[in-house]
């Protein structure tokens, strides 16, 4: 059971889309999971054939952590295919999540008795394919007696944290391997748990079918875990991150003046919106200021591996979610609107990816749409740093000696005072506006 | 299109973005943005699905003479 956010720690498996049998590829679409916010759509991140399903599909609170099923590297699954490979007793025996892959995939093909890999690996960025546990995490595991193998870490990246260590600890040992059944619970009569059809699994990128409307009872109580959710990463970070906050109003009259002028020469599908705008000019300010953008894990910084914006997504009937978008100091004004776009549109009817809700490394919020002039928030644990934006209005700016009138932005930076100060973080907000009095170069 | 025909194409992008509105709850008259909690990107889909559908290129300056269903029918009557 991946990470899928920093504030989820059990995760119902709704479906799988996948057999024993199966054959998959890096990237493809494995299972559906319910975070309490949204179904997040699960991916693998190796190739190899699927062996064991683990965990059943309707499975209610997994822990995160939990190995789901297990994968055959690719080459041993070509050279014995009829061999059926060792299961692992339980994942508590054979629990590292993200077991390194040469080992199978090159190391020994003709051997029946290679060892399954996990298919789902915790909040693992692609690339990365081994355990991630900081010295520190390593060190309080030896004090307390704990294997680290069966801790689930809850850090960026999968990482084990030294607070996943202790909680292990106090936990007296990891996971329960054996996942508790769905009996009993409310959402185990949710159709979209039903078995995968016996035709195989759905094509990646297949719209699944609309979840039916949720019955109210269930409503309430997917609310209340949100809330519950939500709170309990929000205590974390004001009670972990002494938080510094600065703020900047942003003359946005070129801004605002360049995107009517390219919405005028769009069809309706290519218009933009002043978000991407914002969205860009964040993007190329975080790609020139490595220290806000990353974590803060045991007692140290860790720069993100790129521009992961990670963009807060109000949901429909409350609640939140900021998934990430990708290597966003890379993509164009109109690259990151269609990922925008793209990204609430999926945050909204709750089909977001594993590998965007586990890596964000710092996080937007732009709350200006409700009509209010700026936003102190909260950063996201472990990220180092929240930009807000509040609504672009109209407003008294005074230059040259004069007092007129002007569209403005009051952008506001919160950020962990451990990993930067003010003149950083000024520095920073000051890069976000100069970018948005050249829109035409952003 | 009839204006009931491009009622029900409105109704049908609106509940895309809200899924979770009764359309027989929405007052014609009401603000849209304001009674089904509508930001801008959501305004966006209506008129991208809008368009999809019937055609009509909804220039942005005009986007406030869409602001409540009925508005945006008779709009989109003229406009079609």
């Amino acid at each position: 059971m991946p990470s899928l956010g920093a504030d989820m720690e059990f995760g119902t498996l709704l479906e799988w889309r996948v057999e024993p049998g199966d054959v998959v590829k890096r990237g493809d679409i494995v299972a559906v999971v319910d975070t309490s916010k949204a179904e997040i759509e699960v991916e693998v991140f190796e190739d190899g054939v699927i062996e064991e399903l683990l965990v059943p599909a309707g499975t209610a609170r997994v822990p995160v952590g939990t190995v789901l099923a297990t994968l055959r590297g690719a080459a041993t699954a070509a050279g014995a295919p009829a061999a059926a490979p060792p299961v692992p007793p339980s994942p508590a025996v054979q629990p590292t999540p993200v077991v390194s892959p040469p080992a199978v995939a090159a190391g020994v093909p003709s051997s029946p008795a290679a060892q399954p890999t996990p298919v789902v690996s915790p909040p693992a960025a692609p690339s990365e394919h081994r355990l991630h546990v900081s010295p520190v995490a390593r060190r309080v595991a030896e004090q307390l007696g704990v294997d680290l193998a069966t801790v689930a870490g809850s850090g960026p990246d999968g990482a084990i944290t030294k607070a996943d260590v202790e909680r292990a600890a106090a936990a007296g040992g990891p996971p329960a391997p054996v996942p508790e059944t769905a009996s009993g619970q409310p959402t185990a009569a949710e159709p979209t748990m039903a078995p995968p059809p016996p035709t195989g699994h759905a094509a990646p990128g297949t719209p699944p079918a609309p979840a039916p409307p949720a019955p109210t009872a269930e409503a309430a109580e997917r609310q209340a875990a949100m809330r519950q959710a939500i709170g309990a990463l929000m205590a974390r970070s004001k009670r972990e991150i002494p938080h510094y906050y600065l703020q900047t109003q942003i003359d946005m009259s070129r801004a605002m003046a360049w995107l009517a002028e390219a919405n005028v020469k769009r069809s309706v599908s290519e218009r933009l919106l002043s978000s991407a705008l914002l969205l860009r000019a964040v993007a190329r300010a975080v790609a020139q200021t490595p220290a806000m953008n990353g974590f803060w894990v045991d007692g140290a910084f860790r720069a993100g591996d790129g521009v992961h914006l990670g963009v807060a997504v109000s949901l429909r009937g409350g609640g939140l979610i900021a998934p990430a978008i990708h290597d966003a100091d890379g993509k164009s004004v109109d690259e990151l609107m269609a990922a925008l776009r793209d990204l609430v549109a999926r945050a909204r009817s709750g089909r977001l990816r594993g590998s965007e809700m586990s890596d964000p490394t710092i996080t937007v919020t732009n709350l200006g749409e409700q009509g209010v002039d700026l936003v102190h928030g909260v950063i996201y644990a472990p990220q180092v740093a929240l930009v807000g934006f509040g609504g672009i209005r109209e407003r008294p700016w005074a230059a040259d000696g004069m007092v007129g009138s002007r569209p403005s932005v009051y952008a506001t930076l919160a950020a962990d005072h451990r990993a930067s100060d003010g003149h950083a973080g000024s520095r920073f907000l000051a890069l976000i506006e100069r970018q948005l009095q050249r829109p035409e170069e952003l | 299109m009839t204006e009931q025909e491009l009622r029900d194409v409105l109704i049908g992008a609106l509940t895309q973005v809200a899924p979770e509105i009764d359309p027989a709850q929405i007052d014609p008259a009401a603000d849209l943005a304001e009674q089904l909690d509508i930001d801008s990107m959501d305004f966006l889909n209506v008129i991208v699905a809008v368009h999809e559908r019937t055609g009509i290129e909804i220039p942005e300056r005009d986007y406030g003479k869409l602001a409540t269903l009925d508005d945006a029918v008779a709009y989109l009557a003229s406009a079609q």
